[in-house]
């Protein structure tokens, strides 16, 4: 569903300090299943995740989305492409200090303007899937590192996306939360969402719910294993 | 069955919002009634065209600035010919307390 | 409700809880900002209405005064100089005043003692009495019925029985007045029969106001003519000066608040900065950020606007301005309890609230724009 046809994207352009993050990328993501970049620190894997999510556009090359070139629309369709198709979750969670759970869960879809009353209902429905509807209330600054994965999980599914991304979702997580993790997975797996995640975590590359993993190296594909 | 409204934090914002324009509506409305003010007025203004004045009571304590728009323009220790004092009861400097000698004016000093 | 004002509450929401977030210092300088509109608020209503007050009551002034010029000073006119004019056309009513200051020391004040015109039977005066203002009561401490001593330069005594005080509401004009018979006046001051202080005079038509002070100058070449244009003109300068210097003191406040508070709106922080990264990140555009950045202005910036014009109402109407009272004021010892009619100048209101409100936006505005509209990948790196 999710194509790169030699996409590159460079930093600085033009400038002394210019670097290729990605060169020459060719990928194809598939719907429904569960995928895994991996690869050290700074081999443009999260580049690569930015890229895909429509966060940043390439410098070249495309990136297809059932079909539809993404890298070409302009920054408001882009945007309402992100929050209707993509679900993120961030390395270091990126919840907004000072605003509770639920308010941080409820964000996305502001723009969207649904009903409050309904759109309440199901951040707190999120949350509770999640196991952590008891801390709605509470300021994301106070909770665990845990709670505060799954508040950034519930609030990536809080507008149903069709594709999930995580980048490094196990980096600030200690081994038992680990295993949580991977089951939180299994179900967006069955759910039918398309899951894809960036680690250097061999528990999180190795796990059985995991379709595909592809190795990243230097901004390029560097094998794909089954 | 219907649960309580959740809380959003826009309400205290139009609570706060409604409540200042409020404040501002009854301020005009108390300029438009103004309770009493049309009968005051007319009588300071009466009393003006009864007593001839010329002159509002606010700066009374130099000769020329009880009746400013009575002062003559060319006395001494004006600023210049043609302009009026322009700043009677000075707010910078205050007036020498030490002068006239307590008693000197009415009669019972020296 | 709309999809559009829905989404906009929503942007209210957050911005709402923006403020929340960084309560004290959002406080602090929305308690600031208020303070500032209220003050220069209090000035231009205080202002506007001294101005609107001084005008009504000019009007019922005479139309003009001819006063007495000798070597360039003021001298006394002559019941010879009020003949003059009385034959000319257009000339209603025409009467020699009697006014003179007196240094009271006992009050440290000017009073100004005046025989009222006999045009009005209310302020008929026998000897020995008097009618006083608000400001002398006060000073003095009398009321009606009570004796006024008073003592002239030349040490001659006055002994006065107090008939009325005249009423609070008319102290604007009246405050120091000590109104005496003709006898008393005469007598106390050491003024020979047949010598007035100036002249007062009415014309029929406002038209002819200034032919008339013509014709009057031909006929008294001695006299100086004031009219009441002058008379209005004068205030005008006054309240104009006194405001200016109100204004200037007040400059520094106020570019220091401006300084401020372009600097809070328009310095985004580092952490602002990825905020709005994370908003855009998951799903807010560019347009949904800069209008909750605006609602968040205009919370800020209308709040304080409509707070401070409020409170300065209250202030000046309500309260008599005690705050500006001592820069109108100076020195004066006798300054009237001034009542003034509430009046509300909306070209004045409306310009304040618009030099509160769209600074401030605007100040928010170019920089959000330039963070809103950058790619938001930075939050992942």
């Amino acid at each position: 569903m999710l194509e790169l046809a030699d996409v590159t994207k460079l930093y600085n352009q033009g400038r002394p300090n210019e670097v290729a993050a990605v060169r020459g990328v060719t990928l194809d993501i598939e719907a429904g299943k569960v995928t895994v970049l991996t690869g050290p620190s700074g081999s443009g894997k999260t580049t690569l995740l930015t890229l895909i999510g429509c966060l940043a556009r390439p410098t070249t090359g495309r990136v297809r989305l059932n079909g539809e070139i993404l890298s070409g629309l302009p920054e408001k369709f882009l945007a309402d492409v992100r929050r209707r198709t993509f679900g993120f979750a961030f390395q270091r969670f990126n919840l907004i200090a000072g605003l509770s759970a639920l308010d941080n869960v409820m964000l996305p879809a502001y723009p969207l303007g649904p009903p409050h009353r309904r759109l309440t209902a199901r951040a707190m429905e999120m949350l509770a899937n999640l196991g952590v509807d008891h801390r709605a209330a509470t300021a994301v600054e106070n909770l665990s590192g845990g709670e505060m994965q799954r508040v950034a999980i519930a609030r990536a599914l809080v507008n149903d996306p069709a594709i999930v991304i995580a980048d490094e979702p196990t980096a600030n997580l200690d081994g038992a939360l680990v295993g949580q993790f991977l089951d939180i997975v299994a179900t967006l797996k069955a759910r039918g969402k398309t899951v894809l995640m960036t680690s250097h975590d061999g528990r999180i590359s190795g796990a059985p719910v995991v379709d595909r993993v592809v190795a990243v190296a230097d901004g390029r594909i560097a094998e794909a294993a089954a | 069955m219907t649960a309580p409204a959740p809380f959003r934090a826009s309400t205290p914002v139009f609570r706060i919002a409604g409540g200042l324009v409020a404040a501002a509506i009854a301020a005009l409305v108390h300029v438009a009634i103004a309770p009493g003010e049309a009968a005051r007025l007319e009588g300071e203004r009466a009393l003006v065209e009864a007593l001839d004045l010329t002159d509002l009571a606010l700066f009374t304590e130099a000769r020329y600035g009880r009746h400013r728009s009575q002062a003559d323009l060319h006395s001494a220790f004006q600023d210049g010919p043609m302009l009026a004092e322009h700043f009677p009861a000075g707010s910078m400097v205050p007036p020498a307390r030490g002068f006239p000698p307590a008693g000197f004016a009415d009669g019972e000093g020296e | 409700m709309g999809a559009w004002a829905t989404r906009q509450r929503y942007l209210i929401d957050f911005a709402a809880l923006s403020l929340w977030r960084h309560g004290a210092r959002s406080l602090g300088l929305w308690l600031i900002y208020v303070l500032v509109v209220f003050v220069v608020a209090s000035v231009i209503l205080y202002g506007a209405a001294i101005r609107r007050e001084a005008n009504a009551v000019l009007d019922a002034a005479p139309d003009v005064v001819a006063q007495a010029m000798r070597m360039g000073r003021h001298e006394m006119s002559t019941g010879a100089d009020i003949e003059k004019l009385r034959g000319l056309r257009g000339a209603d009513r025409l009467e020699g005043r009697l006014w003179g200051y007196l240094y009271d020391t006992s009050a440290a004040a000017n009073f100004t003692l005046q025989v009222p015109s006999g045009f009005d039977p209310r302020f008929r005066l026998e000897r020995g009495e008097a009618i006083i203002g608000e400001g002398v009561a006060r000073l003095r401490k009398v009321e009606a019925g009570k004796m006024l001593f008073l003592i002239s330069p030349a040490r001659r005594f006055l002994k006065l029985k107090v008939k009325q005080v005249l009423p609070l509401g008319s102290a604007l004009v009246s405050s120091d007045l000590v109104l005496v018979g003709e006898a008393d006046f005469r007598a106390f001051f050491d003024l020979p029969a047949g010598q007035y202080t100036d002249i007062a005079m009415r014309v029929r038509n406002p038209a002819e106001v200034g032919k008339i002070a013509e014709k009057s100058l031909l006929a008294l070449p001695g006299h100086r003519m004031v009219t009441r244009a002058d008379m209005r003109r004068t205030y005008e300068a006054i309240f104009s000066w006194r405001e200016g210097v109100l204004v200037a003191l007040l400059s520094g406040a106020l570019l220091a608040f401006a300084i401020l508070a372009f600097d809070k709106a328009a310095g985004l922080s580092a952490g602002e900065r990825r905020e709005i990264g994370i908003l855009k990140a998951i799903g807010w555009d560019t347009g949904d950020v800069i209008g909750m950045k605006l609602w968040e202005g205009a919370v800020v910036s209308v709040g304080a606007f409509l707070a401070g014009t409020v409170a300065a109402y209250a202030h000046v109407f309500l309260f008599s301005a005690p705050l500006i009272e001592p820069v109108i004021k100076g020195w004066s010892t006798l300054f009237p309890r001034v009542t003034l009619t509430p009046t509300v100048d909306a070209l004045q209101v409306a310009t304040l609230g618009f030099f509160t409100v769209v600074p401030y936006l605007a100040a928010i505005l170019v920089p959000i724009w330039r963070t809103a509209s950058a790619d938001p990948d930075r939050v992942m790196r």
